[in-house]
C-alpha cells in the first residue's frame, strides 16, 4: 500500500516535471502583453492575427501569452520583475510608471504613430431599463437623488477618465472656471455611494446590487456589460460630450533587450496600426483610428465632441499631481 | 530558568529546538515584516509622519481598530455560547454545527465577501428585510439623540456601509473564540460545579464565580485572536464595506489602495504603524491575561 502510493507519487512528480520542461522543449520565441482586464477578448483575437502575419513575413512561429489583471496592478508586476514584453494599458499615468524606474525611456509615447496609442474610448453612461431619473448629460448626474456608481479615481482608469471627463465638462461650459468644476466634482462625488477600488466592482455594485442609478464607464466596457446585463434592463445614455480615452501601448525595452524580442515586440504593436489590428479594435468597441475601420461600424461609435486630457489639463503629469496625489482635489472633496 | 545558563535542562534538545524555533519564525516572519521597514526607512521622518496622521489615513484607523474591537467582543460573547452550546449538550446535527464554525476559516475571504453582500445588499435576501429597518432605526435614533450624528457612526445602510464592515469582521473572526474555548470547557469536570452545588452556591453563582474564571484566560485568547484577524482582514471587507473616503474605508484598504498609487513607501509606512499598534495591543492583551490567570484562575 505504501510503496503503491510512493510509486504513484513518483509518477506525479516525473509528470510535473515534464510539464514544466515541456515548453522549453519547444524553442518558439515567446512574447507577454501585460495588459488590464477587459482587453483579454481583444487580445485573444489580435494575437492569433499576429502570429500568422508573423508566419508570413518571417517564417517563424512564435507563441504570445497574456497576463491581464487591475492596471497599476498589472505595471506593479511588470516594476517588480514581470518579464512582460509589451505592455498595453488605458492610461498614459500607468505606462509612465515604468519610465519612472527606467524600464523604458521617457519619451516613450514618440516611438510609435499617434503617440502611441493605437486605439481609444470614451467615458458614457449606463442607467437602468426606461431611464426613470432621465439622465441626458453631465448635469443630470448631480441632482439630489441620483446615486452614481463611479470607481476610485485613484486606482482605476475608469473612475479617472470619469472625474476627469465631469470636471473637463463643467470647465468647458459657458463661463465655467476652476472653482465651478470643483463645485462640480464635489456634488458629483456626494452622489457617489460606494467606491469600488476598480471597474469590475463598480460594474457588479450597479449591475448585480442594484445600487446607484447611473454607471460611468468605458464605451468598450459599456458594450461589454450590455451583452452579459442588457436582459436586465441595461440602457446607455451618451452624453454631449465626453473625455477621449487614450490606450497606450509600450515595448519594456529591459525586458526585450534581455530576451532578444525587440524586433518581435515593435513589431507586434506596429500591427495594431495596421488595417487589420484597426478592425479587429473597432470589433472589440475600441474606436480605431482608421476611418474605414471606423466605417464598417456604423453608428457604433456616437460621433460626439471628445476633448482629450493633455487638453484640457495640459499633460497627464500635471492632471495626476493636481488632482490624484494625496492630499490633491479628490481627497479634498472628501475632507470635512 | 536562564536563556544560556549552565543549568542543564531535564528535556534534552533545547537548543537545537530552539535554534530552529527562531530560525523559522526568522524567515517566516521577521525578514517578511522587516522588509516593510526597510522600505519605509527611504522616507523622511517629515514624510513617514506626513503619511501616517494624514485625516484620511487616521479615520481609517479610528474605524479599523473600533470595528474590530466591537466584532471581536461580539465573537467572545456569541463564541462562548456557542461553544458551550456545542461541549455541553449532545443534539442531532451537533458535528455538522461544529464543523460549521470552521468554514470561515477555510473559506477564502473575497468569497466571503461577495456571499454577505448578496445577502445584505438592498435587494438581496435579507437585506430587502432588514436594510429598511436598519434605516428606519438610525433615523429614530437621530430624532431622539440628534447631537449625536447616527449616520456617520454607525452608518445609514447594512451593506456598503459600516455595518457591512462589522458584519465581515464577525464573521472571519467567529472560529477564533469558539476553538480556542472547546478545549478548556471539556476539560472543566462537571465534580467541580457539583462540589459548588454542594458547597451551597446557585446556578448563577457556579457560573459567575466558579466556571467563568476558569475560562477567562483562554477567552482573552480567543478575543485577541479575532480582534488580530478582524484588524488585517482585507479581502472580505472591501467588497461589502462601501469603501467610502473618512468614512468606511479600512486600514488595509488604504495600503492597497497607495500600493495601487505606485506609493511603495506610503503604504508601508501605514502597514508599519499598524504592526505597531497591533503589537502593542496584543502584549497588552497578553499581560491582562496572565493577570486574570493570577487574579481568578488560581489552577494555572
Amino acid at each position: 500500500m505504501i510503496s503503491s502510493f510512493h510509486f504513484s507519487r513518483f509518477i506525479l512528480v516525473l509528470g510535473l516535471i515534464g510539464a514544466v520542461l515541456a515548453p522549453l522543449a519547444r524553442a518558439d520565441r515567446t512574447l507577454l502583453n501585460a495588459s488590464y482586464d477587459v482587453t483579454r477578448e481583444f487580445y485573444k483575437e489580435y494575437n492569433a492575427a499576429f502570429i500568422t502575419h508573423w508566419k508570413e513575413i518571417s517564417g517563424e512561429t512564435i507563441v504570445i501569452n497574456q497576463s491581464h489583471g487591475g492596471s497599476s496592478k498589472q505595471v506593479r508586476s511588470v516594476i517588480d520583475g514581470l518579464a512582460a514584453d509589451v505592455v498595453t494599458m488605458n492610461g498614459v499615468p500607468d505606462i509612465d510608471q515604468l519610465a519612472k524606474v527606467s524600464l523604458i525611456p521617457a519619451d516613450w509615447q514618440q516611438r510609435l504613430p499617434h503617440d502611441s496609442i493605437p486605439y481609444t474610448s470614451t467615458i458614457l453612461f449606463l442607467v437602468r431599463k426606461g431611464n426613470p431619473k432621465q439622465i441626458k448629460d453631465w448635469p443630470d448626474l448631480i441632482k439630489e437623488g441620483t446615486g452614481v456608481i463611479i470607481p476610485n479615481p485613484k486606482t482605476s482608469g475608469n473612475g479617472r477618465y470619469s472625474y476627469l471627463a465631469a470636471w473637463g465638462y463643467a470647465l468647458r461650459q459657458p463661463g465655467g472656471d476652476e472653482a465651478q468644476a470643483k463645485a462640480f466634482v464635489k456634488k458629483l462625488f456626494g452622489n457617489v455611494p460606494v467606491l469600488d477600488s476598480g471597474g469590475r466592482g463598480a460594474t457588479t455594485t450597479f449591475a448585480q446590487r442594484a445600487i446607484g442609478d447611473v454607471l460611468l464607464t468605458f464605451e468598450n466596457e459599456a458594450a461589454l456589460i450590455l451583452k452579459e446585463f442588457g436582459s436586465d434592463g441595461i440602457e446607455v445614455v451618451v452624453p454631449s460630450t465626453s473625455v477621449l480615452a487614450e490606450n497606450p501601448v509600450v515595448w519594456v525595452d529591459k525586458v526585450v533587450n534581455k530576451k532578444g524580442t525587440e524586433k518581435l515586440a515593435k513589431a507586434y504593436l506596429e500591427y495594431l496600426f495596421s488595417p487589420v489590428g484597426q478592425e479587429l479594435a473597432a470589433k472589440y468597441y475600441f474606436r480605431p483610428l482608421d476611418a474605414s475601420a471606423l466605417a464598417h461600424y456604423p453608428g457604433r461609435f456616437p460621433a460626439i465632441p471628445l476633448f482629450s486630457v493633455p487638453e484640457v489639463f495640459g499633460s497627464w503629469e500635471k492632471a495626476q499631481k493636481i488632482h490624484f496625489t494625496d492630499g490633491g482635489i479628490f481627497d479634498q472633496l472628501y475632507q470635512k | 530558568m536562564t536563556l544560556f545558563g549552565k543549568r542543564k535542562n531535564v528535556l534534552p534538545g533545547f537548543g537545537l529546538s530552539l535554534g530552529f524555533t527562531l530560525a523559522y519564525l526568522g524567515l517566516i516572519v521577521l525578514i517578511p515584516l522587516s522588509a516593510a521597514f526597510i522600505k519605509t526607512a527611504g522616507l523622511s521622518w517629515a514624510d513617514f509622519i506626513a503619511a501616517v496622521t494624514s485625516p484620511r489615513v487616521v479615520a481609517s484607523y479610528k474605524l479599523s481598530f473600533g470595528v474590530s474591537l466591537l466584532a471581536a467582543l461580539v465573537n467572545a460573547f456569541f463564541g462562548l455560547i456557542l461553544a458551550w452550546v456545542l461541549v455541553r449538550y449532545t443534539f442531532p446535527g451537533r458535528r455538522i454545527v461544529d464543523a460549521l464554525v470552521d468554514l470561515p476559516f477555510a473559506l477564502p475571504t473575497a468569497v466571503a465577501g461577495i456571499a454577505l453582500t448578496a445577502i445584505y445588499a438592498k435587494n438581496g435576501w435579507v437585506g430587502q428585510w432588514l436594510e429598511p429597518l436598519w434605516a428606519a432605526g438610525v433615523q429614530r435614533l437621530s430624532e431622539w439623540i440628534p447631537w449625536i450624528n447616527w449616520t456617520e457612526w454607525v452608518g445609514g445602510k447594512l451593506a456598503f456601509d459600516r455595518p457591512g464592515i462589522f458584519l465581515a469582521l464577525t464573521f472571519v473572526g467567529l472560529p477564533f473564540v469558539v476553538r480556542t474555548l472547546q478545549p478548556v470547557l471539556s476539560e472543566l469536570e462537571p465534580e467541580i460545579e457539583e462540589a459548588a452545588a454542594t458547597l451551597g452556591a446557585n446556578r448563577w453563582q457556579t457560573m459567575t464565580r466558579v466556571i467563568f474564571p476558569e475560562l477567562l484566560p483562554a477567552l482573552i485568547t480567543g478575543f485577541a485572536l479575532a480582534f488580530a484577524r478582524a484588524l488585517g482582514e482585507y479581502g472580505s471587507v472591501v467588497f461589502i464595506a462601501g469603501n467610502m473616503p473618512m468614512h468606511s474605508e479600512i486600514t488595509p484598504l488604504l495600503i492597497i489602495t497607495k500600493l495601487e498609487q505606485y506609493d511603495y513607501r506610503g503604504a508601508t509606512a501605514i502597514a508599519v504603524v499598524m504592526l505597531a499598534v497591533a503589537l502593542l495591543m496584543l502584549v497588552a492583551v497578553g499581560s491582562l491575561q496572565t493577570w486574570s490567570r493570577r487574579r481568578l484562575g488560581g489552577v494555572r
